[in-house]
């Protein structure tokens, strides 16, 4: 062969090599510090109300599925829980894992920035919390306690989306999110059946009902808010409140299923 | 040449088991399931350790580990035919063979990088049929049958057949029929890739109706696959037809004609039972698996009835020892002894 044809060969080669190794570094987790954002509404504790109340369910759901986790031998080895968790119902029909929160009522006020991080956890091959609130520019921690590879998968429609990889236990990396935002999916694109979903929001008056379907959000200014219930297949439903200087409302969600 | 043309058909069969294990990933939701490239996990991809190929993992990473043994393959390939074959148009075909295996592997992490964007990963698709569709033109032109011209050889190595017909309306219907289910791969693609798999619930209605009453992006794209379907069928039968009309007794045409009827109908029964199914893994990956074959299926037809357009079409004789070139613009024929490196 003509010594021209081996140098485009190997140059050939050598394209083709470079396109399909490469030893780059593993991906560098996108941290942010948690932004300042404008100086705090000044609040008077001595006047702030409280909304409690119960999230129940009408009707019967479906029962929650067995999931198969075969394809990672490890989480059927962790696994702890190995059901759906669509619909966390009491047996008095209180419904749990219901993001509930104050859309609107707030007005122009502004709220410090946490500084203390939200730990979002992977274990048993499942995300705890499921369902979880989070401020604007406060640090999420997202931790992998598995011994096995896990991706964290964001999938925003207001934010930026990102999926990362955590192939060592241990792993841990921080994110913020700049933009409120009901809800924020996540997903593990490894172990399929994993999923979440994290409330974003530019004030601290967000709540997730437990088991017994309570849920509590404290401190509230005196005003009118209107009060949003948020479920992952019910869908929404918002009630309006008034709360006066220290006083408790108790409210209650009732969502419907056939 | 026999072992060129062997070793090419062994490439094009290892890129239709690339296609199927791509089509796996998406089937499965397992595009991102490795975050980063061309790295996996921060790993060198052939030194990923294989206990970590759990869930995703599985499909996405062994998708990248076939798609870099076809990429050798195709250098090989290349290299081969560059030393081999005499014909300097297939030479280069084979470059852009391996052009377009290497821009693949670039697309599909690109796809990766920014979150499985539609056109990126629409492209891929639409790359992996051409790359497919090279492969196989190239074990096709390095075949026996067609360095011989279709011709049935006799005794003492004489054509004892008339060469293939020049048949314009076989030639243009071929064509046509191979760039219609070209598009309907890329509406397939669309579909697949903006998650309107499902957006027709029910086969072979849509909506317990011929026609949707109700549209959005998603039916509409979704609709027209399923109008494509037809429309490709109605293509390969009118081209199918044509040659066993006009060319029964030429094994060369009949046999992909008949097979491409075939494949379509299965193509369809695979398109239905994928809506039916709810997007089956397996069922759905077939149907990807069914197009690619359709379109190369397609593809042979289309060039055998173009064989007497190519140039330098070669008449290996091999009792003489002689390379014949028939040179169609001229009609005239060169004969000589084969040069070392039987450069034509």
């Amino acid at each position: 062969m003509a010594l021209g044809n081996v140098r485009v060969f190997v140059a050939i080669l050598v394209i083709a090599v470079a396109a399909a190794c490469g030893g780059g570094e593993p991906s560098e987790p996108m941290s942010a510090e948690p932004t300042g954002g404008p100086p705090a509404t000044p609040l008077d504790p001595a006047t702030a109300g409280n909304v409690t109340g119960m999230v129940v369910l009408e009707g019967t759901p479906p029962d929650p599925e067995r999931i198969r986790m075969n394809a990672d031998p490890v989480c059927v080895r962790e696994a702890i829980e190995t059901e759906t968790e669509y619909y966390m119902v009491g047996d008095d029909g209180s419904l749990g894992n219901v993001f509930v929160y104050v859309k609107e009522g707030l007005g122009n006020r502004s709220f410090p920035t946490p500084s203390e991080p939200f730990t979002f956890d992977q274990r048993g091959c499942r995300y705890r919390p499921h369902v979880f609130g989070i401020q604007v520019g406060q640090t999420l921690e997202i931790l992998n306690s598995d011994p096995t590879l896990h991706n964290i998968h964001a999938i925003p429609a207001l934010n930026d989306e990102f999926n990362t990889g955590q192939p060592i236990q241990g792993m841990k990396f921080e994110r913020t999110f700049e933009n409120p935002e009901v809800m924020v999916p996540f997903k593990c694109d490894v172990h399929g059946w994993m999923n979440a979903y994290v409330g974003v929001l530019d004030h601290p008056y967000f709540a997730v009902s437990d088991g017994s379907g309570t849920f509590e959000i404290s401190t509230l200014p005196p005003g009118d808010y209107v009060i949003e219930a948020w479920h992952e297949e019910l869908g929404t439903q918002t009630q309006n409140v008034t709360v006066g200087e220290q006083e408790t409302v108790e409210i209650s969600f009732t969502f419907s299923i056939s | 040449m026999i072992w060129l043309h062997r070793y090419a058909t062994l490439v094009a069969a290892a890129s239709l088991v690339l296609i199927v294990a791509g089509g796996l990933v998406t089937s499965t939701g397992s595009g991102l399931a490795v975050p980063d490239w061309p790295t996996s996990y921060g790993y060198f991809m052939f030194s990923f350790p294989f206990s970590n190929m759990v869930g995703g993992i599985l499909y996405e990473h062994g998708h990248r580990l076939i798609a870099s043994t076809v990429g050798v393959l195709t250098v090989l390939l290349a290299a081969g035919v560059w030393r081999v074959d005499p014909r300097r148009w297939v030479k280069w075909l084979a470059v852009v063979a391996l052009a377009a295996v290497v821009l693949q592997g670039i697309l599909g992490g690109v796809t990766v990088l920014y979150f499985l964007p539609a056109p990126v990963s629409i492209s891929h698709a639409g790359l992996a049929q051409i790359f497919f569709g090279l492969v196989v033109s190239l074990a096709l032109f390095t075949s026996p049958g067609w360095l011989r011209g279709y011709r049935a050889t006799g005794s003492g190595g004489r054509d004892s057949a008339p060469p293939v017909t020049d048949d314009q309306v076989l030639r243009r219907l071929a064509m046509a029929t191979s760039v219609i289910i070209y598009v309907q791969i890329l509406i397939g693609a669309t579909m697949r890739h903006t998650g309107a798999g499902l957006a027709i619930p029910d086969f072979p209605l849509a909506f317990g109706r011929v026609v949707p009453s109700d549209w959005n992006q998603a039916i509409f794209v979704h609709f027209a696959h399923r109008v494509g379907a037809l429309v490709t069928l109605a293509a390969i039968l009118t081209t199918s037809g044509h040659v066993w009309a006009h060319h029964r007794s030429r094994k060369e045409l009949t046999h992909p004609a008949l097979f491409l009827v075939a494949l379509v109908v299965s193509q369809i029964a695979l398109g239905g039972w994928t809506v039916l199914s709810g997007k089956a893994v397996a069922v759905n990956t077939a149907h990807v698996a069914t197009g690619a074959l359709v379109l190369v299926t397609s593809l042979v037809l289309m060039l055998r009835a173009h064989h007497s357009r190519f140039p330098g079409a070669v008449l290996l004789t091999r009792a003489a020892g002689v390379v014949r070139a028939t040179l169609p613009d001229t009609h005239s024929s060169v004969v000589s002894s084969p040069s070392p490196e039987g450069r034509l």
